[in-house]
């Protein structure tokens, strides 16, 4: 794409319900069969942001805080909490980047190893943009110049039981090591109300059973997470964190600076919690 | 040439190709006696009729004492080695012994009569398909294929022998070219595979896959011969597609086979005859497999010269 093009998309906002025209305007680097080197392209994600923005609006009715915080352009690591068994909180801070600031971004967020193992998942995820969370894959991306969206709690934070809820896991030292490799800006993200989309216990024996890293229960029929509760989500957008240092510190240098940007989420989500007046509205 | 008019004393160069009797080797062969003036000396198992005169073929097993008189008898300038064996239909006892020893005695001819340059055409499949690869794979990944197929053991236990050979033979130029999946007139696995007007696929899968054009990849072999050259190179295309793209612009009618049934569906026909596709394969469309060739197109000056649609369009061009 030219840089006349991309300035043209820049010149004004796209009305946020005209989904043709903010895919349009997102870059996507596709090639003559119109797919980016990630499997990604613009008519997948079309479709597929219909249902997001669906999601988004009125089945979470959404609202985001501090999105001017997302960058229009240049690469940047967005970093959140995770949780509520299902994934929804990455799907809805995607379609927050792609329906709330005035020029739309691609958000790519690095998804579990299993993923490409999942009939159908394995290249939907890929169509619209999702990424297998290899570091490889995110230093691509931002030596790209694109927008990587990491979990650093992982499947602990996704699979915590609702005793826990809003107490953040451990935060691994991977995606600070990326950031200060690729001199990426972090923007904090908490995400408040995913917590009570599927408040469920860990029953560990099923767990151990079936080999998986945990058996979550519901106390409502059909007792498994499979459709999330249509719970208020509240995003906040922190100021972007710029780190500098060494990428091959001594761990307890990295885990300094990691604790940096969790103490920033976790001081995000006291303050969503404080103003949020009921979970479902 | 050039290089000719600046020592007209000069013996014509000698590079000895194995495999040069397949589809591949003669398309290497006919590109080598086109762009360089050099003497071009064959050895296959298989005949090869229909030969340019001034090629020269032995039809030696690469284990026999004949294949080592061609090193012995003439000043070899180089050695390219495509006769790596592949077929699924052989017995893996022989296939294994054919290209293991081969190799080795290839690397040992080598060794004992000096030969400057040593060129392997191995493949980026030596890395295997897996579901947590990234993207693209660098040529210091792990060579992981043997762990699930092993009718790709021999590949990167080739890749291996020559790699080592790579470190310790300082004195020979080495060099591993792994090609993403050949495409063209030759009988390879992807190329066959894409030939086949109903091919499997499986539901609910669809890897992006990189191709390259025969002739592209005849270009990195000659890139390859280049002094100086040496190390392991990743060779890719002119970009990556999902396997359902390019089916869809060779007009192909992909079969969509749920994975859980694929292998035994799949081996019974192979059993049967009705279908030629390698089941211990099948995760070659289902997990990406794919590479990076920034070090080939920054060190060796490898680019493709062919497009993505030409490339695909390569495999139904007649022989």
């Amino acid at each position: 794409m030219g840089l006349l093009d991309r300035l043209q998309q820049l010149r004004g906002p796209v009305p946020d319900d005209d989904i043709a025209g903010r895919t349009q305007a997102l870059v996507v680097r596709g090639n003559e069969f119109g797919f980016d080197e990630f499997g990604a392209s613009r008519e997948s994600l079309r479709g597929a942001l219909r249902v997001a923005r669906w999601l988004y609006r009125h089945y979470f009715r959404a609202s985001a805080f501090g999105v001017e915080h997302i960058p229009a352009t240049g690469r940047v690591l967005f970093v959140a909490n995770h949780s509520g068994q299902l994934p929804f909180d990455g799907l809805v801070i995607c379609a927050a980047c792609f329906l709330e600031p005035p020029q739309p971004r691609l958000v790519r967020s690095m998804v579990e190893y299993f993923v490409p193992t999942v009939p159908f998942a394995s290249y939907l995820f890929a169509r619209w943009g999702q990424i297998t969370g290899t570091p490889e894959n995110c230093r691509r991306l931002l030596a790209a110049e694109e927008a990587v969206l990491v979990f650093p709690e992982g499947a602990r934070g996704i699979s915590k039981s609702f005793s826990k809820r809003y107490q953040l896991a451990e935060f691994g030292k991977g995606f600070l090591r990326l950031a200060l490799e690729m001199r990426a800006p972090i923007v904090p993200i908490a995400v408040i109300g995913a917590e009570e989309q599927a408040p469920a216990i860990n029953v560990k024996p099923l767990a151990r059973l079936f080999g998986a890293p945990s058996f979550p229960v519901v106390p409502y029929p059909p007792f498994l997470p499979l459709v999330p509760l249509p719970v208020k989500y509240r995003l906040y957008f922190g100021e972007p964190i710029r780190m500098t240092g060494d990428p091959d510190d001594d761990d307890e240098v990295l885990d300094e600076k990691a604790r940096i940007v969790k103490n920033r989420i976790q001081s995000m989500i006291q303050i969503g919690l404080r103003e949020r007046e009921h979970v479902f509205w | 040439m050039t290089d000719g008019a600046e020592r007209p004393a000069a013996r014509p160069r000698t590079v000895v190709v194995t495999g040069i009797a397949g589809r591949l080797g003669r398309i290497v062969a006919r590109r080598l006696h086109r762009e360089l003036d050099w003497r071009i000396v064959g050895l296959d198992r298989r005949p090869m009729p229909g030969r340019p005169k001034d090629i020269e073929h032995h039809q030696v097993d690469l284990r026999s004492k004949k294949a080592r008189d061609v090193f012995r008898t003439g000043e070899v300038d180089a050695l390219i080695h495509l006769g790596v064996m592949h077929d699924p239909r052989a017995r893996p006892a022989e296939i294994y012994s054919w290209n293991i020893t081969g190799t080795t005695k290839l690397l040992e001819y080598c060794q004992a009569y000096r030969v400057p340059k040593v060129v392997l055409l191995s493949s980026a499949n030596v890395y295997g398909p897996r579901p947590d690869n990234p993207q693209f794979l660098t040529e210091d990944a792990p060579l992981l294929a043997a762990q699930r197929f092993p009718q790709m053991r021999d590949l990167v236990e080739i890749d291996h022998l020559v790699s080592t050979f790579l470190w310790r033979a300082q004195g020979v130029e080495t060099v591993i070219l792994r090609p993403v999946h050949i495409v063209g007139p030759v009988h390879n696995a992807p190329s066959n595979y894409l030939r086949i007007q109903r091919p499997p696929v499986l539901l609910g899968f669809d890897p992006m896959v990189q191709l390259i054009h025969y002739q592209d990849t005849a270009d990195a072999i000659v890139a390859a011969l280049g002094p100086g050259r040496r190390g392991i190179y990743n060779i890719v295309g002119p970009g990556e597609v999902p396997l359902s793209a390019v089916l869809r612009e060779l007009g192909r009618e992909p079969v969509q086979i749920p994975h859980p049934v694929a292998k035994p569906i799949l081996s019974l026909a192979f059993r049967v005859g009705i279908s030629s596709f390698p089941v211990d394969e099948l995760d070659f469309i289902r997990y990406v497999c794919m590479v990076d060739g920034r070090r080939a197109s920054a060190e060796l000056g490898f680019r493709p010269r062919f497009g993505l649609r030409e490339t695909i369009h390569a495999v139904d061009e007649p022989a």
